[in-house]
């Protein structure tokens, strides 16, 4: 028989963990995708719909280049909104192209019984154990909080380290480190000892630095490639990047209940998708006295279009700016850089001018992000 | 009181229940106009530039009534119970609305349907109805009343439906939401110009509901959203007694650019036009498409002849 080879689209560092999972889990070969370039995006679009949101293109590409690199069964997730839909299409998308692999599509047994679910799962590997999976689990979800944990201390910290490159350097470490853990007493150790050394790292943080929250579209704000690296150009610019997005918040502690409560002065319903936690993460840090806020979203996304006007009505309440960034398959870095300089020197401004400084958009009646999300804040 | 009530959106699935409803409550209302100009630069000029043109259309209708009418209707649909979800839209637009028109004060008669509450749709119904001062035993009579009358309603469409597709000309299924292709500003216009190309549009929303749902899988199998599977269903309907479909999506659609790509892949054995309008681009191009499409139909159909 054929060895079996599973991979599963990227995101962020996520490949890590994904490995952990199948390697001892369902004890089947891993391959991560290649990392994602241009080619990538370029594949992927070429054969997706033309305005399916970004995320379904990038996923496209990835598929397609794992199976180059030898992958011969794919996992899809399901979940909410569009992505629920993504599965079905991607294989179409494969089996029209040629491609004889095996897809796997949890979408279809999303609502369905644990005896379904773990037919599917039998899909992966007919003969993997129940037992090694139940074992192999709990490692997984806590490698990804601690994945998500250095990473947020990661984001308040590189932007300051003395010697550029030190965080990145131990960050490559320590995943690949993780890569071979499949205990919980190795993945404690493996962490302690790589959080000592990031905090080993020499910062020099101004007392009061530039602080903004990202907020917006899981993919999108989860995979730099796909955001043009928001958060490293906004870390090289000495900010200080909050984001409560990430796998462990959303998938593993979600506070549904408090997140409702929070938003209740601007919506009455939950508006799809991620929409809830982008209005409550932006109300945090309005009230947290945050330098700005900054949404981002793929192309066309609909729950996160859809929340603009309450993030507008945010943003007058608590005189707080908002760069509303959208990216395409095909924008370009060039746009992109002038859009985020124009904020950084109006967020620093501000700063520089304290409390009597009102930002622009307070004054008018509405803030009309414009086509690509510039922050338009003179309209 | 007065209430407003936008003609737009999910209006044009459930105007008789809502319509019925307030009558039987002796309640006013005005709906806004048939959407034109005017209606269209306002919901595009309140709208986020990357929101659904429905969904902009709709916002400029609802400023319409602003000024009109005490309450303007929003209701809001989590999802469909077992015929599937909801586009995110339809989960957010009362939000939307509320959010967009907040400094002008705008006030909301709404009602929610969740499937995770009983009877949801009705009790919805009777909660709005305890809102605007009426009993519940009134209430309850009007959503009957209301109910009624939309299934009146539909089983004169689907009749109709039925003579069209005996007719002997050229017979094009529509895969269009209802909203979309029944608006007077986007869909109407390729309609009459279906008519005047001599053809006949079938619309592929006017189809017996469940059945449709039943037979989407035979198509897709794990399409999520209700609306969009009982087009695909009607697909499954009507695909022998119909010579070409024509699917027409609002840019940028969310539902529709994975389905429309899932039709346009399986079905192979009819011509597929995918005419996604934007309601900018004026109505030249479209009729050029529309004309080639049914020049490609002719010709398979062997009554192609070259225009003088
Ligand atoms: S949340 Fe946005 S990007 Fe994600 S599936 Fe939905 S529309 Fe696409
Ligand atoms: S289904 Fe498409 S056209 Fe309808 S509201 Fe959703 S995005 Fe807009």
């Amino acid at each position: 028989m054929e060895t079996i080879r599973v991979s599963f689209p990227h995101l962020g560092s996520y490949h890590t963990p994904m490995k952990v999972l199948f390697t001892f889990g369902f004890d089947v070969e891993y391959i991560a995708p290649p990392p994602i370039t241009e080619r990538t995006l370029s594949l992927g679009s070429r054969y997706s719909p033309e305005f399916v949101c970004a995320p379904f293109k990038y996923n496209l590409g990835n598929f397609i280049e794992t199976i180059e690199a030898g992958a011969n069964t794919l996992v899809q997730t399901g979940g909410t909104c569009r992505l629920r839909y993504y599965g079905e299409l991607h294989e179409q998308i494969l089996r029209d192209l040629g491609y004889k692999v095996k897809f796997i599509n949890m979408a279809k047994v999303q609502d369905a019984r644990p005896t379904t679910l773990y037919r599917e799962l039998k899909e992966i590997n007919p003969e993997m154990s129940l037992k090694r999976i139940a074992e192999i689990l709990p490692v997984v979800v806590k490698m990804i909080e601690y994945i998500d944990k250095v990473e947020d201390y990661i984001r308040k910290n590189v932007g300051f380290e003395t010697i550029p490159g030190s965080f990145d350097k131990v960050h490559a470490s320590f995943l690949s480190e993780l890569r071979s853990v499949h205990s919980r007493k190795e993945l404690n150790r493996v962490y302690r000892k790589y959080m000592r050394l990031f905090k080993k790292i020499e910062v020099q943080k101004p007392a009061n630095p530039l602080k903004v929250g990202i907020v917006g579209e899981y993919y999108t704000v989860m995979e730099p490639f796909s955001n043009h690296n928001l958060e490293r150009e906004l870390a090289r610019k000495g900010i200080v990047v909050d984001r409560w997005l990430n796998v462990s918040s959303t998938l593993f502690h979600y506070p549904k209940k408090k997140i409702e409560e929070n938003t209740r002065d601007y919506v009455k319903y939950p508006m799809g998708a991620t929409a809830m936690v982008t209005i409550d993460r932006a109300l945090e840090c309005a009230k947290k006295g945050f330098d700005g806020i900054i949404h981002v979203k793929s192309f066309g996304c609909t729950p996160e279009t859809d929340v603009i006007p309450v993030l507008q009505n945010i943003s007058k309440d608590y005189n707080i700016p908002v760069l509303y960034l959208t990216f395409d398959t095909q924008n370009s870095d060039v746009g992109f850089i002038t859009r985020l300089e124009a904020f950084y020197d109006m967020i620093k401004m501000r700063k520089e001018m304290g409390q009597n400084f009102k930002h622009p958009s307070a004054h008018s009646n509405r803030f009309y992000p414009n086509h690509w999300g510039e922050c338009s804040p003179s309209s | 009181m007065i209430i407003g009530i936008p003609r737009g959106l999910l209006y044009y699935r459930y105007k008789h229940l809502w319509l019925n409803f307030f009558e039987e409550l002796g309640i006013d209302y005005i709906v806004s106009p048939e959407t034109n100009k005017e209606i269209v630069t306002s919901g595009m000029a309140y709208a986020v530039d990357e929101a659904c043109i429905t969904s902009k259309i709709y916002l400029g209708h609802v400023e319409w009534l602003l000024d009109k009418c005490d309450y303007i209707l929003v209701p809001r649909i989590s999802d469909c119970g077992s015929a599937g979800k909801v586009c995110t839209k339809f989960q957010a637009i009362y939000d939307l609305a509320a959010n967009t028109f907040r400094d002008r004060n705008i006030k909301l008669l709404y009602y929610n349907v969740d499937s995770s509450v009983a009877d949801s749709e009705m009790a919805a119904f009777l909660k709005m109805g305890r809102f605007l001062g009426r009993k519940k035993s009134r209430c309850l009579y009007a959503y009957f009343k209301g109910k009624q009358a939309q299934k009146n309603a539909q089983f004169l469409e689907l009749n109709e439906q039925q003579h069209l597709l005996k007719e002997n000309k050229i017979k094009i299924l529509i895969i269009a939401h209802r909203y979309t292709i029944f608006d007077k500003y986007l869909g109407e216009p390729i309609l009459k110009h279906l008519h005047k190309l001599d053809t006949v549009p079938i619309i592929g929303d006017i189809a017996p509901k469940k059945e449709a749902i039943a037979k989407s899988v035979e198509i897709s199998e794990t399409l999520p959203w209700a609306f969009n599977r009982e087009l695909v269903g009607s697909i499954i309907l009507y695909r022998d007694r119909v010579d070409g479909i024509i699917l027409v999506s609002a840019f940028p659609c969310g539902p529709d650019s994975l389905v429309n790509e899932i039709i346009i892949r399986k079905i192979k054995d009819k011509p597929v036009l995918n005419l996604v309008i934007d309601g900018q681009e004026g109505m030249a191009g479209i009729e050029t498409r529309l004309e080639s499409f049914v020049d490609i139909i002719r010709f398979k159909k062997g009554e192609f002849t070259w225009k003088q």
